[in-house]
């Protein structure tokens, strides 16, 4: 890609300076300002402390005495830890479900090539353009009924909907470029299926179970409203829907530890994100393009 | 024959591989999905099976003029927005396709509006469009543009367009950089080649450019109206659907009728009559893919 890249900027010596600000980074510039400026201010209203937050004669783009009390009120004062405690462990168990199940499934369509595997295919495919929005009223009659309403069941059994399609589609497109003739020597060599899939198949397919893993983990992290839907306690919530509906009491809304539980509940993966950048977008391209 | 070669057989092994996946997908999925279509034909509430009452949710909403004008809201905020977000989205994925200081860290750094829980950015939004203590309204006041502070969420029409301005932001990331993983994959050898031919910057985006990149752009703006159309957190977290209804999407009133207000069969009828959109979108999906084999020289399916 490198390589690429460096020849497109070949021809760029042609434009001039100030043409290049014009068109390049002043253009650039502006669309990083207004995709940051959120989580900028996102910060700056954390630490700030009240009495500067609803002053209009102070210059809002800085803080004058930061504070630590909006965390403080978040940490000790709410259910935050809990709902942070809750996100890690729906998020966890559910990426790790869905893609050992989609692991088997994308196996089995993708080199099995049973009776209808390609049917299977394209029904993953249209699970995986099944909005939630349209799920939730069912599911919640369901959940309920199966007396997994206001646990952390309900989440973990749920998501998978929406993760088993998207890692098994993502996971097609993995195996689909490991070639078949590492099995067929495997399977002279006396290899069982199983074999095959755990000692040749998924080494090679390791930064497809990383990219799966990592959108599936966001995906989870950031679902809302089935766990708005499917959860009514504060100590069974997940972050953003406890942040959402349990921080805003009545009419006065308490901006700083709004913004501190918008901050620490974006930083997990935004963190995991920073790690894993190229993984992270090799698994939304190649979901998107097959 | 012995055990394990039995299980070798391609198609007892393929249905043992596929039996985790499909049976969690079966329960909570496909099974959802008839049950929704039926609730929507039945008066079911919360607590009491409903009974069977034909097209009358469907009627009613119909003449319902609150679930009218949330029709009516979805479109436009579907419409508006995936015409801004494809428009940014190009924008931005040419400008990064370029040679840039930093460019892999831009690059990242882009992307973070998508990777974070939008339940919790629109709570940032939130902050920023509020009525007393705006920082938006805070600069334009001291730029001497407005005399009083902006209604950001309490005007009809401004609500409108504050929420789309909301997931326009959020949007274009993900338009931006699958779009520049299409641009990737133009070989520069077209664009020296048009250069060749004397083409202008603007002949090159328009002859080459566009072009190759049609059938990605077809299925990135399909997902994107997908998200735009089906979208309820922005608007649940901003305006809960108001003000007097004006920016409630059919899957946040679906929400307030059937969750909110008890009415399981009236909300599911919502929720069902999303479908045919959405199918659309896909057909639409679909079409734009074939032209990618008919253009790469692959017969049509």
């Amino acid at each position: 890609m490198s390589d690429k890249l460096e020849e497109r900027s070949g021809m760029d010596y042609l434009q001039t300076l100030p043409r290049r600000w014009i068109t390049l980074y002043i253009p650039m510039l502006v669309f990083l300002v207004v995709l940051l400026f959120p989580f900028y201010w996102m910060a700056m209203t954390a630490f700030k402390p009240n009495e500067e937050l609803v002053s209009r004669a102070t210059n809002p783009f800085w803080i004058v005495s930061p504070t630590l009390a909006h965390f403080e009120k978040l940490l000790f004062r709410t259910d935050y830890p809990q709902w942070m405690w809750n996100t890690i462990v729906v998020s966890v168990v559910s990426t790790f479900a869905s893609l050992a199940a989609s692991v088997l499934a994308a196996y089995a369509i993708e080199r099995l090539r049973f009776r209808g595997a390609k049917q299977t295919g394209l029904a993953i495919f249209l699970a995986y353009l099944v909005p939630p929005s349209i799920l939730f009223i069912p599911l919640a009659a369901i959940v309920v009924q199966l007396g997994l309403f206001d646990t952390r069941w309900a989440l973990i059994l749920t998501y998978p909907t929406f993760l088993i399609p998207f890692c098994t589609w993502l996971l097609m497109g993995y195996f689909r470029s490991i070639p078949f003739e590492l099995e067929e020597c495997a399977l002279i060599d006396g290899a069982t299926r199983w074999q095959i899939l755990v000692k040749i198949i998924l080494p090679l397919a390791v930064p497809g179970l990383i990219s799966a893993g990592i959108f599936a983990f966001t995906l989870s992290w950031n679902e809302f409203i089935y766990a708005l839907t499917f959860v009514s306690s504060s100590e069974t919530k997940t972050v953003p829907v406890g942040v959402v509906t349990e921080l805003v009491e009545g009419d006065v809304y308490h901006w700083g530890s709004l913004m501190a539980g918008a901050l620490l509940g974006s930083l997990p993966v935004a963190v995991l994100y920073s790690f894993f950048v190229e993984y992270y977008v090799s698994g939304m391209t190649g979901a998107v393009k097959e | 024959m012995s055990v394990s070669r039995f299980f070798d057989n391609r198609n007892t092994l393929g249905a043992l591989f596929l039996l985790p996946a499909a049976a969690l997908l079966l329960v909570f999925l496909t099974y959802p999905l008839g049950l929704g279509t039926w609730l929507g034909f039945t008066n079911a509430k919360i607590g009491r099976a409903g009974e069977w009452i034909g097209l009358e949710n469907f009627q009613f909403l119909f003449g319902d003029a609150v679930a009218r004008l949330s029709l009516f809201n979805t479109l436009f905020y579907t419409l508006v927005a995936s015409v801004f977000k494809f428009v940014l989205g190009l924008w931005l994925a040419l400008l990064l396709n370029k040679s840039l200081p930093f460019k892999a860290v831009l690059r990242a750094v882009v992307l973070l509006p998508f990777i974070v829980p939008t339940a919790l950015s629109a709570l940032a939004f939130w902050w920023l469009y509020d009525a007393q203590f705006s920082v938006l309204s805070w600069t334009l006041a001291k730029m001497g543009l407005i005399d009083s502070y902006i209604n950001f969420l309490g005007d009809p029409w401004l609500a409108r367009l504050s929420t789309i301005a909301a997931n326009i932001w959020r949007g274009v990331p993900f338009v931006a950089i699958t779009l520049l993983a299409g641009l990737q994959t133009i070989s520069p050898s077209l664009y020296e080649a048009a250069a060749l031919d004397g083409a202008t910057e603007w002949q090159k985006f328009w002859h080459v450019t566009l072009p190759m990149l049609t059938p990605i752009i077809a299925v990135v703006m399909t997902f994107s109206v997908l998200f735009t159309f089906t979208d309820f957190q922005l608007i649940y977290v901003l305006t809960r659907g108001g003000p007097l209804n004006a920016t409630h999407l059919m899957a946040t009133l679906s929400f307030q009728r059937a969750i909110l207000g008890g009415a399981l069969g009236e909300g599911a009828a919502l929720a069902t009559a999303m479908v045919p959109f959405l199918l659309a979108a896909i057909t639409f999906s679909y079409f734009g893919l074939q032209r990618r084999a008919w253009q790469q020289g692959g017969a049509d399916k």
